[in-house]
């Protein structure tokens, strides 16, 4: 039989190599001084963060979380590149992006405590609650960047998943509807080499994940998920050409997990070795971007330490906020089924409530 | 006033709802130009336009993805999924997702979204095109179903679930499109989602239906009058959720027996629920335990078979003549 899997090889995309030098200076986004110390200050904050929720978590002061660190150059440089008026359909693990696209902190920490309040996005915060079922958010892209499509808006629809993710039918759908109607939409991927411990080679024979774009007609791109400029490149290119109705694209971050895959008791050390997550130790973004920033003279070491405190800090009050949200009553959940609850409810709520009973 | 199919009555309330409210969009797979595999969106897209009625690719995940984006950005979609039995495709997105999103958001965002979709049973159809799979979604807190047996009310139940402020799933039954015409105001008027409708009074027992089953209802308390000189009392549920269970207790206040009759599978449909909703409010004024009229717990029928395992008047009459026995 002749060899008929088709070829088709996506641009890998690196700017900065594990040294923080600039492999591909062409690629060297426009970006100001100030706009790439936030760039690291976002991804110190999010490390802090991440180690800080681990713990909370083991002490049970938060409930669900996936972890984040190793991932920071791929969500932190995908955000970036969006302006505020684009949505974003995170998924369960993508909480810096919410964070940074205006989704208050203490919200997303009682989302994970398991408030109502967690999921009542504020009025002007473009973003969905983060989606547990694995692939919903990428068939519900296309309807949000239909909605602006048809109302004229410059926005776009910008959605996260990973790599286990590109499984789904409903992955390939997403992508199939915006391809097919031409809407202003980013699939972005991040490959972080493991679906809690399945290894990415098990999700798919295709040597790529990119490449999986071909099936929609749509352009797909690697880049190097670790190195903070490539990712906010791509994505700049991707959301821009998709703000100026040239239609969707997919991204495939190449990234990796240093943390289990939630804090529900998964030991990754059942399933990685101790070489692969040292190999990727050693392509940590934080490392290579402040070595790039350090050689600019744009970052110093104490000007991290200071930022470290200060992202304590806003960690610590938005915890404290999260514990002073009034207790839930199972009454309000009723009242937010429907606009008007039915007869039925209204029983029921009786019942709980021992008012009005009949 | 003008004599309408039901397919006609349908047509029509989406397109007054097209005109009055441009949030309104329709589409699904060939409801566009082809103007739906039963004619129910004919002529829309012409009038309206491909950005109000559309086509989409073929599958069922991504047209209810596709409504779900659009709600949480303000429009009021009506998908279409082209028979009900394609419905598992998109059970993540009704179920898990459209059901969901007020109660998940606490209320930021929410999908005034109506899925429309035919079904049912006695046209022969090829497998899974006439399942009643309206159970799974009375068991879905979060969303309505609406079934309407004949034209009048398909338009006036259909105006309603397109400007309810959340989900409602339509149910057309195939076999109720264009088996008779009815008189159709050409106004704008609607029918309350989830009160029922007494369509024949009667004193000897209640006869609680839906869809195809409420002339088969009606049918059968005939012949029954007919033949026992009994009179039964016929209601209309058109939404089957919720359930107006205050106008069947009402009905089992005056006749003391009641049966429910569905085209679902005995343990499926929406007969349990209403079993079980008479005995928490009515139980004090029944003489006799309320019974099913249902077919058996087995795969929809082969095309051959399907009348025999359909329920029939005379299944109908047995089953209250039994009620009457107890």
């Amino acid at each position: 039989m002749s060899q008929a899997v088709a070829q088709y090889e996506p641009p890998y995309v690196q700017v900065l190599d594990e040294n923080g030098n600039v492999t591909n200076p062409d690629l060297l986004p426009s970006l100001s001084d100030e706009q790439l110390r936030e760039l690291m200050k976002r991804m110190v904050f999010t490390r802090i963060w991440d180690q800080r929720a681990i713990k909370l978590s083991r002490q049970g002061r938060l409930g669900f979380y996936a972890p984040v660190a190793g991932q920071e150059a791929s969500m932190i440089g995908c955000e970036f590149a969006t302006q505020k008026e684009d949505f974003l359909l995170p998924g369960y693990r993508d909480i810096p992006q919410c964070y940074f696209h205006g989704y208050p902190l203490h919200q997303l920490f009682l989302y994970s405590r398991g408030h109502q309040l967690g999921g009542k996005v504020p009025e002007g915060v473009n973003c969905m609650l983060p989606q547990i079922i694995i692939g919903a958010q990428i068939v519900q892209t296309p309807g949000v960047a239909l909605a602006f499509k048809l109302r004229g808006e410059k926005r776009v629809a910008i959605t996260f998943t990973g790599d286990g993710g590109t499984s789904q039918g409903d992955f390939y759908e997403g992508m199939n509807f915006a391809g097919a109607m031409n809407l202003p939409a980013v699939f972005f991927v991040q490959n972080n080499q493991y679906a809690i411990s399945v290894p990415r080679e098990m999700q798919t024979h295709a040597k790529t994940l990119a490449q999986k774009a071909v099936a929609a007609g749509i352009p797909g791109i690697q880049v190097d998920g670790m190195d903070v400029l490539a990712v906010y490149r791509v994505t700049h290119e991707a959301v821009e050409r998709a703000r100026a109705g040239e239609g969707p694209a997919m991204i495939e971050a190449v990234t990796f997990r240093y943390g289990p895959h939630t804090m529900s008791g998964d030991d990754p050390t059942r399933y990685r070795t101790k070489e692969t997550q040292e190999e990727w130790e050693r392509k940590d973004p934080l490392i290579r971007f402040r070595k790039y920033l350090e050689g600019k003279g744009l970052w110093s070491e104490s000007e991290e330490q200071a930022y470290i405190e200060e992202a304590k800090e806003i960690v610590n009050q938005a915890l404290k906020q999260a514990d002073e949200a009034e207790k839930m009553a199972v009454a309000d959940l009723i009242d937010t089924m429907f606009a008007e609850p039915t007869p039925t409810l209204k029983r029921q709520r009786a019942e709980i409530t021992g008012e009005g009973a009949n | 006033m003008a004599q309408m199919t039901m397919i006609q009555a349908i047509t029509h309330a989406l397109d007054l709802e097209l005109a009055r409210d441009e949030r309104v969009l329709v589409f699904g797979e060939d409801v566009g130009n082809n103007g739906g595999v039963f004619r129910a969106t004919e002529g829309l897209q012409k009038k309206y336009g491909a950005d109000r009625v559309f086509d989409t690719p073929l599958a069922e995940s991504g047209i209810i993805g596709l409504a779900n984006g659009l709600a949480i950005q303000g429009f009021r979609p009506v998908p279409e999924i082209q028979f009900f039995g394609f419905v598992f495709e998109a059970f993540d997105q009704i179920a898990g997702q459209l059901a969901r999103t007020r109660y998940r958001s606490g209320g930021r965002y929410t999908a005034p979204v109506t899925i429309r979709s035919p079904f049912g049973g006695g046209v022969h159809t090829p497998e899974m095109h006439a399942d009643s799979l309206e159970g799974l979604f009375v068991q879905t807190p979060g969303v309505k179903v609406v079934i309407p047996s004949n034209p009048y009310e398909a338009k006036g139940l259909l105006l309603a679930a397109i400007r309810d402020p959340d989900p409602v799933i339509f149910l057309e039954h195939m076999k109720l499109y264009r088996s008779f015409r009815q008189e159709v105001p050409e106004d704008d008027y609607t029918i309350p989602l989830g009160v029922a409708n007494v369509v024949r009074e009667g004193k000897d027992a209640t006869v609680i239906a839906y869809g195809a089953m409420v002339s088969v209802a009606q049918k059968a308390a005939e012949q029954w009058s007919k033949e026992k000189g009994l009179e039964a009392e016929v209601i209309d549920l058109r939404t089957i959720s919720p359930i107006d269970i205050d106008t069947i207790v009402k009905s089992i206040q005056k006749t003391n027996r009641a049966i429910v009759v569905q085209e679902a599978q005995r343990s499926a449909g929406a007969a349990a629920e209403i079993v079980a909703q008479i005995n928490e409010q009515a139980i004090y004024h029944l003489e006799a335990p309320v019974l099913r009229a249902t077919p058996p717990d087995t795969v929809y029928p082969f095309g051959m078979i399907e009348d025999e395992w359909l329920p029939t008047p005379q299944y109908v009459v047995n089953t209250l003549n039994k009620v009457m026995a107890l």
